[in-house]
């Protein structure tokens, strides 16, 4: 495997009085799609934070292409090629697609808006990205909950990011829109991209991801190769299969049964 | 994907098909072809300007039936004379709905800053230009003073601007003093700004300028895009487009020449719709006004100061109601207690809605103010040569409102599920 993009290590971050990541590592090569996993309160979102800079970690390292680095601020986390997109998308729906693409990045050509060159590379963008919407000049709004994602994940390449957060990105789809998604996911990682995606949806999970980090409760929990780990294996790893009801139920009856023998 | 509705692409489709989406409705170039695309975009609760300019054709010749002076160049003439200083204040007023937003304090901003003016050029002996100035720069502090307050401390604007329309009110009233009017000179630069006319060969000129540089324009700007391989408009429809504008334009310029010529004061407000309608569409500012009006976060999340933009539009929400102030001046020649003190306020932004301009926020244009200050100037001057009441004039206004605000609701929820935004 090649060098790590991104890699984080022993990252801890507490809220009071509670530990919500305790020594997580996290390592992203590129062209490599990492889901990350964890029952909700796992400590997923915070981890997501801290790498997109919004709150950055109280302890860890972080080094990106074999250097250490700080996030500090979101413009950190953008200036190194970190790209997130969260799960509201945060579109303009009255505006058309090529405003929404380049929204606070307009191109200019003598101080007013080089209207079709934006349209022109926002066409280029969405071909090289295999996606087809019929017209680029309809409001954000008429699109489909799909198109809408693509948008918003083509938008955050528009900054050439070198690693790729997306938070549920199927969350809310259909099953054709969801295969649209993952489809895309596929493409980035085959332009050599690293990804990272925090899925409760464990079919999605198999289908695009290499490798699935679980955490639990703050901590590391597995990292797992998703093509050498079976459904259960991973399931039991986000529930801690070892430590709930079922399991003391049958750790006791078992044992119960030996001692009886 | 089959459950997608299909998405009208109106005029833009009319590059080669085959390199085309499926699913996208290709617009014949033929003027056949075009209406039919006209057509599906009305269907769509696309209305644009057409319900605006229906209206205003329906109340001419309504009221032509009942007076035949009405549609005389001397009524016309004084028609766009009365409606610039109001107007002004819908130009300004539209960026702060845009927003979402509502400033009611534009008439106050208005009487204050002519209440300034008043006083400075008579009381102070300040040159009248310098005193235009100053009553402008008024509106412009107080108007970066409701922004900072709305954006910065996060009152409603609804309540910073209604402290604004008793506040500012307060203050017209404080600088008038106790006589409660100050005339100001009749032959002045204030006087002058709404009893020049230009000469009609002037008028033709800047008609001329104005159509040529639309067509100029449309041309080269549908060249670039054919050139870089996007769909364009065919050649038929700048030309229809631009007749479009020319007949108005022309008709417009010859009714005003023949009373006397085209007032600077409606050149002046016609100008600034064209400059706000320029920067709303063609200029990063204009794109980051709309983007805060369709969702703020979304703007502040792409990086763009959002304080900042809904600062400056509130800034230039009040700086045009003093510009609208100064008119007012002018026309009556004097400040007093009443000046913009009435129902301009509410005649401004029934304008703008019935213009066309959302009170939802993230949709409109400048032209509203255009559109929907001749729907009002007209059936405010029909009335007068009625010699009816103004009771019967807020009815009537209050009913055009209530139309418009209608339409747009209307229209809103056609492009609902017609999945237009």
């Amino acid at each position: 495997m090649s060098t790590p993009v991104l890699e984080l290590s022993g990252i801890s971050k507490r809220f009071g009085a509670v530990q919500a990541l305790d020594q997580v590592d996290l390592r992203v090569a590129p062209g490599e799609v990492v889901a990350l996993l964890g029952d909700n309160g796992a400590g997923k979102s915070t981890l997501v934070k801290v790498i997109a800079g919004v709150n950055p970690a109280d302890g860890g390292d972080i080094t990106w292409e074999g250097r250490p680095v700080s996030i500090t601020r979101p413009n950190d986390a953008q200036k190194l090629g970190i790209a997130t997109i969260y799960q509201d998308l945060a579109l303009c729906d009255n505006l058309d697609i090529v405003a929404n693409l380049f929204l606070g990045a307009e191109h200019t050509a003598f101080g007013t808006l080089d209207e079709v060159e934006m349209e022109r590379r926002a066409q280029e963008l969405l071909d090289s990205l295999s996606v087809s919407i019929p017209s680029l000049r309809v409001p954000v709004a008429s699109l489909s909950g799909g198109q809408r994602q693509i948008i918003a994940i083509a938008r955050s390449l528009l900054g050439d990011p070198k690693i790729v957060l997306l938070d549920e990105p199927t969350a809310a789809l259909g099953v054709a829109q969801t295969a649209q998604v993952l489809d895309l996911i596929e493409r980035l990682r085959d332009k050599g991209l690293g990804v990272i995606l925090i899925s409760h949806n464990m079919a999605d999970v198999r289908a695009v991801a290499d490798r699935a980090v679980v955490l639990r409760l703050g901590r590391n929990a597995g990292d797992f190769r998703v093509e050498d780990t079976s459904y259960e294996e991973i399931v039991a790893a986000i529930t801690g299969a070892a430590d709930n009801p079922v399991a003391r139920r049958s750790g006791r009856v078992s044992a119960a049964t030996t001692e009886e023998a | 994907m089959a459950q997608q509705t299909p998405v009208t692409p109106g005029a833009d489709a009319a590059a080669p098909p085959a390199a085309r989406d499926p699913r996208l409705i290709v617009t014949a170039t033929s003027p056949r072809g075009l209406l039919a695309a006209g057509v599906r975009r009305l269907r769509g609760g696309e209305l644009g300007p057409l319900p605006v300019i229906v209206g205003l054709v329906v109340i001419c010749v309504v009221f032509q039936a009942l007076h035949d002076r009405f549609l005389s160049p001397q009524n016309l003439s004084n028609l766009t004379v009365q409606v610039t200083a109001v107007g002004l204040m819908t130009t300004g007023v539209i960026m702060v709905l845009l927003l979402g937003e509502i400033d009611l304090s534009i008439g106050s901003v208005a009487g204050a800053s002519a209440a300034v003016l008043a006083a400075l050029t008579v009381h102070q002996g300040v040159p009248e230009w310098l005193g235009i100035i100053a009553a402008i720069a008024t509106g412009t502090v107080i108007g970066v003073l409701h922004g900072t307050v709305f954006a910065k401390v996060g009152v409603p604007a609804f309540v910073v601007t209604l402290a604004g329309l008793l506040g500012w009110q307060g203050v017209q009233i404080y600088v008038l003093g106790s006589e409660g009017t100050v005339n100001v000179s009749g032959d002045g630069a204030i006087a002058a700004l709404t009893t020049t006319y230009f000469l009609p060969s002037f008028g033709w000129g800047i008609g001329a300028v104005v159509v040529a540089v639309y067509a100029v324009a449309s041309l080269f700007g549908e060249r670039r895009r054919s050139a870089a391989g996007l769909p364009a408009k065919p050649a038929v429809e700048i030309a229809v487009r631009t007749l479009l504008l020319a007949v108005p334009v022309f008709g417009g310029i010859a009714i005003l020449n023949q009373h006397q010529g085209v007032p600077l004061s409606f050149l002046i407000f016609v100008g600034f719709v064209v400059v706000f309608d320029l920067m709303l569409r063609k200029t990063r500012y204009g794109r980051m006004v709309f983007a805060v009006g369709g969702s703020a976060e979304a703007a502040r999340r792409a990086g763009i100061n959002v304080d900042l933009v809904r600062i400056s539009v509130f800034a230039l929400s009040s700086t045009l109601a003093a510009i609208g102030g100064v008119m007012m001046v002018s026309r009556s020649f004097s400040a007093n207690l009443d000046t913009a003190g009435g129902d301009e306020l509410m005649l401004a932004i029934a304008a703008a809605v019935i213009g066309g301009t959302s009170l939802f926020g993230g949709r409109g244009n400048a032209y509203s103010a255009l559109l929907g200050g001749l729907v009002l100037g007209a059936i405010t001057s029909g009335l007068l040569l009625l010699s009816m009441d103004s009771s019967i004039r807020y009815m009537i206004t209050a009913a055009v409102l209530l139309v418009a605000v209608i339409l747009d609701a209307v229209s809103r929820r056609s492009r609902k599920t017609h999945a237009r935004g």
